[in-house]
């Protein structure tokens, strides 16, 4: 009897584990400077939305499902690069929560933590305070930072901007 | 809405007064150091993974440079209608709690923060006195590695006070990090 409910006990700890990393979480891609780069030199035909977020950032989780609407909804037109400055030993917990809400296939880990050494280069305006978004428009050129927290109709605003 | 771009003190600008309620009950004002070298101040909160991260950083820094003129002076910027973990009564528990040698001020008006223009947590504004006027001489991180403070190859606080202490001027007057958006008030 006492066994069994050592067993019982077992089972139910193994099976309740808070947050497991599941096995079909998608990977996520550990990535240094040169990628985020590419992707501000990018020669694209679409407009490269590039949002910097962390799981731990409450304001950056509260705007992304904006981004997944829009990454649906301007499918066409938009390259959605969600990059994630959470620490690069943390890409389990950053893996189970683009699996919850989503967000895969457009999440990378920057893990440059120099942040000094970069931060210029992705718009000098930047204090390095996230959420903050860099929108550009490959073919003209043209660039947008903004350094808060959006709503889908800033997002949707920022985007026609750029379209037309 | 949020301010986006600093538009605070700049280097070498003179810092005007304040007075700000520390978590040991007292009124502290910027003229209360008029008799130190200078003010480590810095923008900090009990909430930021990356403020947690520089706690011990912070304690050092203070029990390194008190002595030698220069003390942590640690002021929290969020609202804690935005971020109830950085209300007062949890202010005093938080640093009850990790022993903070240095002093923790709040600013509830936010004025301070918005004067200083800072941005994020944590943020350090290093200050200079000069004759009984605080002027700004670094303005930004602690170091260059949030993540392993003995992997970091630059002490940008530390080079500036060292530097201030020896009559020179900071190698290195401002750099940029990743950090939490300071929480202000919704208007």
């Amino acid at each position: 009897m006492k066994n069994r409910f050592i067993i019982l006990l077992f089972i139910f700890f193994i099976t309740v584990r808070p947050d497991p990393v599941n096995a079909q979480d998608q990977e996520i891609q550990v990535v240094k400077f040169d990628a985020l780069e590419s992707i501000l030199n990018s020669d694209s035909e679409k407009i490269q939305v590039i949002n910097f977020w962390a799981t731990w950032c409450a304001p950056c989780i509260k705007e992304l499902p904006y981004f997944v609407k829009a990454g649906d909804e301007y499918e066409n037109q938009i390259d959605l690069h969600l990059i994630s400055l959470d620490y690069a030993d943390q890409a389990d917990k950053v893996s189970a929560f683009a699996s919850r809400k989503s967000l895969d296939g457009n999440v990378v880990i920057l893990d440059e933590v120099d942040y000094n050494s970069w931060i210029d280069k992705v718009d000098p305006s930047w204090s390095g305070a996230i959420p903050a978004t860099l929108f550009i428009n490959p073919k003209t050129g043209e660039r947008i930072f903004m350094e808060r927290q959006m709503t889908y109709e800033d997002l949707v605003n920022e985007l026609n901007a750029l379209l037309n | 809405m949020m301010p986006t771009d600093r538009n605070g003190y700049e280097i070498g600008e003179t810092v005007e007064g304040f007075t700000l309620k520390s978590t040991s009950g007292e009124m502290i004002s910027l003229s209360d150091y008029n008799s130190e070298k200078g003010v480590i101040l810095i923008f900090d909160c009990n909430t930021c993974p990356f403020s947690q991260g520089y706690n011990e950083r912070i304690k050092a820094l203070h029990r390194k440079y008190a002595d030698q003129g220069f003390p942590v002076l640690a002021i929290n910027p969020n609202d804690p209608q935005v971020s109830p973990g950085d209300s007062f009564d949890k202010m005093v528990a938080y640093a009850t709690d990790k022993n903070f040698p240095h002093t923790y001020v709040q600013d509830t008006s936010q004025e301070v923060t918005r004067a200083f223009g800072a941005t994020n947590t944590p943020h350090v504004f290093v200050l200079n006195n000069e004759n009984g006027s605080f002027k700004v001489a670094y303005i930004g991180a602690i170091d260059n590695n949030s993540r392993d403070a003995s992997a970091a190859t630059e002490h940008y606080v530390e080079d500036a006070v060292e530097a201030l202490l020896n009559g020179n001027e900071p190698p290195v007057t401002s750099a940029k990090a990743i950090g939490c958006s300071i929480k202000w008030k919704r208007s």
